[in-house]
């Protein structure tokens, strides 16, 4: 049921480590005692790092690996089998471009699907008290029976922006940010979480994207057409029935690349046009910047002219990552009685449930988020993001309400945490799996009210006080949010 | 860091009495900006006019980190070429300005900020979303370094 992966068996040692060593809860040496982990074991997001954190990717990738077999297959079959023809009869530049666009392909490729997006860390504990009191002092004494959402407005450029306030990372979210519901994480520049590169695309890794699905388009269209070249220039020797027994891949390299083509090039198009525009997809496909809004509406962040928008979206500066992957994780910075202190005590539970918190490591869902994941995605085979659109494309929705009731809707689910770590299937599509994670990681990045469904399926494994008020804590912020 | 330790220090032997947060400033855009409005909890302890030259100062520095202008094209077109393998030798302009600032802030803090009894911690901690400020109480005999 769990799939073992590179960074596992480092993280069986720590953890073993943690049990022998600690014997009793609220052991205030805690930082002496438990060796040094580094920050992505305590990432709150769903998302599954490699390679000690070099590597960040989301949750499911199974469709990844599909765009990565489809690309493997095509060309490989392409060099093998109509390369050494067209080597010999037209030129053989014509395996070196097809090899430099392959590479380069995989290149962009890797580095969208393993890159950061442009993840915001969540709030500190007390950053987001502070940002708590702010709000009730901004808000007075509501009447209504539900305070209104939380908003700020602020203007850009002459535009009204709203922005919004994330009650799972408990910030307002920047302008042009929005809140993955597939990796539960807050992503600068949003612009939509893409199965088919097994991540979301966001500020920091729009630029490669772009060169993924420009590139791919080249490629495809490379191969399509010298094999046709290739199968035309055989059956005037050989004849075509000849030429498809001696070339059989011949057929399915057209047959793959036929249909990736529409949907890829179509893809590199509208993208294309959206970096002229400097919009991302979210913001296109809910009209923000459209003047059918209205007369004075315009994009604010657009540079004015094309070719600047370009320039900036490819060839600007590079923002480093805010989440600091690699680093260690600091036992002085602001954080709740760590709960792995209640989990020491239950020796095997605790390992196994470390081990089904980490992220990487929970494989055994995939039909849950495969159907959301797939469903917009199977419309066409190489169509990529246009069918994740309506997935990410809508992280935002127009009012923070449905925040609420995201949070909302997972209080029922307390009552049914006897089942443990069982499977819990929500419109949102929460795993609980990846929940345990939060209790039993202390350190920094969780915020005191601790996203509130999260952490309720460990309490049918064990009841340690802090994970109560932890609990409590989140509970008192909802309760807060609805009272009069 | 040698500039951890004496703060370290300043913690150990003062209680921290609150924090302080400087959000972030959204009125130009999506630039990393910090509002320079003087927080009323740092009116008994802090100068003014020194408080908002240490926030444009800083609020200077991540413009040119993010300026985008001749330099910034051209290393964004030689990460290209190379596929951005020439950031396995090289840091990005951007990298380099946030060292700049980490040494600014550290200087900041020993020079004007630790004597008070304040101490900032660099925004990319907070990953860029706040300036926190941390308040002391300074219970030691002495003052704070």
């Amino acid at each position: 049921m769990l799939h073992l992966r590179v960074a596992e068996p480092m993280r069986e040692c720590e953890y073993s480590q943690i049990s022998t060593r600690s014997s009793t809860p609220m052991e205030t040496p805690y930082k002496k005692r438990t060796p040094k982990r580094r920050k992505w074991q305590a990432f709150p997001g769903r998302n599954k790092f490699f390679c000690n954190g070099r590597i960040m990717m989301a949750r499911q990738t199974g469709v990844f690996y599909l765009t990565l077999v489809l690309i493997l297959v095509t060309s490989g079959l392409f060099f093998a089998f109509d390369c050494p023809f067209l080597s010999m009869q037209i030129t053989p530049a014509i395996p070196v471009i097809g090899g430099v666009l392959f590479v380069f392909v995989l290149g962009t490729l890797f580095r969208t699907s393993f890159s950061d997006p442009g993840v915001l860390p969540r709030a500190t504990p007390d950053e987001a008290a502070d940002l708590e009191r702010q709000i009730d002092v901004a808000n007075g004494s509501s009447s209504g029976y539900r305070p209104p959402p939380r908003t700020r407005e602020v203007v850009i450029n002459g535009q009204t922006v709203k922005l919004k306030y994330c009650f799972t990372c408990k910030i307002f979210r920047p302008p042009r940010a929005s809140h993955c519901s597939l990796c539960d994480n807050c992503v600068e520049r949003f612009d939509h979480h893409c199965p088919w590169v097994g991540n979301c695309v966001g500020k920091r890794n729009y630029r490669f994207f772009y060169m993924f699905i420009l590139s791919l388009s080249f490629l495809t269209i490379f191969i399509f057409a010298f094999v046709i070249t290739h199968v035309i220039l055989r059956s005037h020797r050989y004849g075509f029935l000849n030429t498809l027994k001696d070339s059989p891949a011949s057929v399915l390299e057209v047959v793959v690349c036929f249909f990736s083509v529409w949907s890829i090039v179509g893809l590199s198009g509208f993208h294309t046009y959206l970096i002229s525009s400097n919009q991302t997809t979210n913001e296109d496909i809910k009209g923000s910047w459209s003047s059918k809004r209205g007369k004075g509406n315009y994009n604010p962040y657009s540079h004015g002219n094309v070719f600047t928008n370009c320039c900036a979206a490819l060839c600007g500066p590079l923002p480093p990552s805010l989440i600091d992957r690699r680093g260690f994780v600091q036992s002085d910075t602001p954080q709740p009685i760590p709960p792995t202190n209640g989990i020491t005590m239950y020796g095997s539970t605790q390992s196994q449930s470390h081990m089904a918190a980490a992220t990487p490591l929970l494989q055994s869902e995939p039909v849950i988020l495969t159907d959301e994941a797939f469903l917009p995605g199977r419309t066409s085979l190489g169509g990529p993001c246009s069918g994740a659109l309506p997935l990410g494309g809508h992280p935002t929705p127009p009012t923070s309400t449905p925040n609420l009731s995201c949070d909302n809707d997972m209080l029922p689910l307390r009552n049914e945490q006897s089942d443990g770590l069982r499977h819990h299937h929500t419109d949102g599509g929460h795993h609980h799996f990846l929940t345990p994670e939060e209790a039993p990681s202390p350190p920094g990045m969780l915020p005191c009210g601790s996203p509130l469904g999260h952490s309720h399926t460990i309490q049918g494994f064990y009841n340690p006080a802090s994970q109560d008020s932890l609990h409590e804590d989140s509970v008192r912020g909802l309760v807060k949010l609805s009272s009069v | 860091m040698a500039n951890a330790h004496n703060l370290q220090d300043l913690q150990h032997q003062a209680a921290v009495a609150s924090k302080v947060y400087v959000q972030r400033d959204y009125n130009s855009g999506t630039i990393c900006r910090f509002q320079t409005k003087f927080p009323s909890e740092l009116e008994s302890r802090v100068d003014r006019q020194q408080f908002e030259e240490t926030m444009h100062t800083l609020n200077n520095l991540y413009a040119e980190a993010e300026k985008i202008g001749g330099k910034s094209y051209l290393e964004g077109c030689l990460a290209c070429m190379t596929a951005y393998t020439i950031f396995l030798c090289m840091e990005t302009h951007y990298e380099k300005v946030l060292k700049k600032i980490a040494r600014f802030i550290k200087e900041q803090n020993e020079k004007i900020y630790a004597p008070l009894g304040l101490l900032l911690t660099d925004p990319i901690e907070r990953g860029l979303r706040v300036v926190e400020i941390t308040i002391f109480e300074d219970r030691s005999i002495g003052s704070g370094r």
